[in-house]
């Protein structure tokens, strides 16, 4: 099921990449926009914060008073702080999907996972708090069937909700401490949004620069367009009979009408139950494939490459363990994916080398140097007329499916693992009319960082440099996700139509 | 040029389905919290019952067992009684409880909070607390007529110190009837 949804997901990323390139593409940085919105909230609460009267009978006017009197940046101040902060349950909703749906939470990647739980509840706990502080009818709505929600545990001895039986009720004291855990809990989402990346290297948590000044110019617009507004003064002697709801952050509130205050504990606390045991609930094929990576010692000279190159921080440099004065990689191997962009890194990872059993420094059980040129010959070999030779990646498009007698082709589980010297080796041969390497787009690579370090150091800006003296014109590097196999095709067919015109 | 203009129209429409989403949902629809004709009674008290049983003088021998600074001749228990609590609405019973007092020694209040939800209109409200175990019946009673239009908060609470019920909210004509203290009906 998960594939088929995956298939559907493709298909919208597919159009999305055609309005705004791969790099460009939302889907691919829901993460990244997540942080983004959180920044921009946090920046207009400063600012709503130094006008903001924290007691309870002057916090509705000083909203008010910013709303109206200086709505040209207090006004919109006041809407981006609401839409960012709707946007964010919409990006980090759907960033959630989207990681469960592409499997991204098996393996190592479950700390990632499990730490981004328990944050959906700092997130919805700063916004409902937020909504609060405004107290005005909305607030009451919440804060009384807040109150009422939590006096269900049985913790709180005596009833929260006491607190709003009338307006005299409401104590100034409550209030500021209000207005603390609004700036508290947000400040804990940050924290926790800090561990939730801490185990990937060179995590992206600003969106690309187009795409940031394009959602925040959309959010200005909105922000102008239908300014956030507050809902008429609370007054406790009444009942809010009717509220326009902020459906993204108070959508369980129904619920607390429809199944009671009990009900809805046992469904939140069974859905993040849920979540969290996701990577063990579905953990996937455990095969020698997700063997960790494995390090040579006597064909490792301590370079480093693989050691900056690793997405997940799993490398990391010790002295060697029989050679004095060099260095020498060790892998965690609770910390490996199994990617397979270390032995792409390797600089003795070259199938040149006239050794009696071809081993690199750092290499994947499942898929080691010497089969990585077994394989490629084997391809190669299968047919004898002038080819096109074609190395993909398992979580791309999967060029195994256009394989024929002129395009040959080798999937490997991430296109980072490709050593550049392999494209050399297979460019050389005189009937290989060109080199095509593709795998996911870089803002979307399955393992983070294979596909841009792949580009880089085919373009010479990342060791191992691609060096051929077949000529760098018959390499492409194009890169094509699971949808994009037309994109692949074409140019195949050009590659095809160039070796023809050359014959 | 032709790319250019589609890929602008596809962002303009991507970014305008997502603040769309966005503004569409917050706020959103409206939502009926009461239904229409309705108005709301929260009773809510926290009060500390009597003593669950009276004090009592030690006898010599148990004084005898005790630390000499510990010899006090009279003994109370810090149990408090359990409240009972009933609310009737034109004369049908709509909320009855035991409430027992809060801590492992139950020596703490007591406390409830209820939320009821009434035809809008006038009522004929009796609300009764019994907070002494020692003593048979109820201790506190009032009953009260009250108008209440749709969507108004009727707040019955009690104040220990008066020995009474509160009513705020709604219109209240003068009190009818009450006793806060002594006996039972």
């Amino acid at each position: 099921m998960l594939s088929a949804l995956a298939a559907g997901l493709h298909r919208v990323e597919g159009l999305f990449d055609r309005a705004f390139e791969a790099r460009f593409n939302p889907w691919y940085q829901l993460g990244a926009l997540g942080f983004f919105f959180f920044w921009v909230a946090t920046v207009s609460g400063v600012y709503l914060f130094i006008f903001f009267d924290t007691a309870i009978v002057g916090a509705f006017e000083s909203v008010e008073r910013i709303t109206h009197e200086q709505w040209y940046l207090g006004g919109v101040m006041r809407s981006l702080h609401r839409y960012a902060s709707g946007a964010m349950v919409v990006t980090v909703t759907l960033h959630l999907i989207r990681e469960f749906v592409l499997g991204r939470f098996r393996g190592v990647r479950w700390f990632s996972w499990l730490s981004g739980v328990p944050l959906l509840w700092l997130l919805f706990a700063a916004g409902i708090g937020g909504y609060w502080l405004v107290w005005d009818r909305l607030a009451q709505f919440i804060a009384v069937a807040t109150s009422e929600w939590i006096d269900w545990l049985p913790m709180f001895g005596d009833t929260l909700a006491r607190n709003f039986l009338t307006d005299r009720s409401v104590s100034d004291r409550l209030f500021s401490l209000l207005v603390y855990l609004h700036i508290a809990i947000p400040l804990f989402l940050l924290i926790g949004m800090f561990i939730h990346v801490k185990r990937m290297k060179l995590a992206r948590t600003t969106p690309a620069r187009r795409l940031l000044y394009g959602t925040l110019a959309a959010l200005v617009v909105l922000s102008i367009v239908r300014p956030a507004v507050s809902a008429g003064p609370a007054d406790l002697s009444t009942t809010v009979a009717i509220v326009e709801l902020d459906w993204l952050y108070l959508n369980t509130y129904p619920l607390l009408d429809s199944l009671g205050a009990g009900e809805v504990w046992g469904l939140l606390v069974s859905i993040t139950t849920l979540l969290a045991v996701v990577p063990w609930l579905f953990p996937g094929e455990q095969s020698i494939e997700a063997a960790p990576a494995v390090v040579n010692p006597a064909n490792c000279n301590g370079c480093g490459w693989c050691f900056k190159d690793c997405p997940y921080e799993a490398i990391t440099m010790t002295p060697h363990s029989y050679k004095p004065e060099l260095r020498q990689a060790v892998v965690d191997p609770d910390l490996c994916t199994a990617c397979g962009i270390c032995e792409g890194s390797c600089p003795s990872a070259t199938p040149f080398r006239n050794v009696a059993e071809l081993v690199s420094g750092i290499e994947m059980p499942a898929f080691p140097l010497d089969r990585l040129r077994l394989e490629t010959e084997r391809a190669l070999a299968a047919s004898n007329v002038p080819v096109v030779f074609v190395f993909g990646c398992e979580r791309a498009f999967a060029v195994t499916g256009i394989e024929s007698t002129d395009v040959r082709c080798l999937s490997l589980p991430c296109i980072g693992m490709l050593p550049p010297s392999f494209a050399d080796y297979v460019a050389r041969q005189d009937r290989v009319a060109g080199v095509l390497v593709t795998g996911c787009p870089p803002a979307d690579c399955y393992f983070r960082k294979g596909s841009e370090w792949t580009e880089q150091r085919f373009k010479g800006d990342r060791m191992p440099h691609l060096r051929t003296l077949a000529g760098k014109s018959k390499v492409r590097v194009l890169w094509a996700a699971a949808h994009e196999g037309e994109v692949l095709e074409r140019v195949l067919r050009t590659m095809r139509t160039a070796r023809e015109d050359a014959a | 040029m032709k790319t250019v203009v589609f890929r602008s129209l596809g962002q303009l429409v991507a970014f305008a389905m997502f603040i769309g989403l966005v503004g569409a949902l917050a706020p959103g629809p409206a939502y009926r919290h009461l239904d229409a004709g309705l108005a709301t009674i929260k009773l809510s008290l926290r009060h500390a019952g009597a003593p669950i049983a009276p004090c009592r003088e030690r006898t010599a021998e148990e004084l005898a067992q005790l630390a000499p600074n510990m010899r006090q001749s009279t003994v109370c228990p810090r149990e408090r009684s359990p409240l009972v609590l009933e609310l009737a609405l034109d004369d049908r019973v709509v909320f009855d409880a035991t409430l027992l007092p809060r801590g492992i020694h139950r020596d703490g209040r007591a406390s409830v909070y209820q939320r009821l939800s009434v035809p809008a209109g006038d009522i004929d409200v009796k609300v009764r607390l019994k907070d002494d175990a020692r003593i048979e019946g109820y201790q506190y009673q009032r009953t009260q007529r009250v108008k209440l239009a749709p969507a108004d908060v009727l707040v019955i609470d009690f104040d220990a110190e008066r020995g009474d019920f509160v009513f705020d909210g709604g219109s209240l004509p003068p009190r009818t009837m009450g006793h806060p203290a002594g006996g039972a009906e």
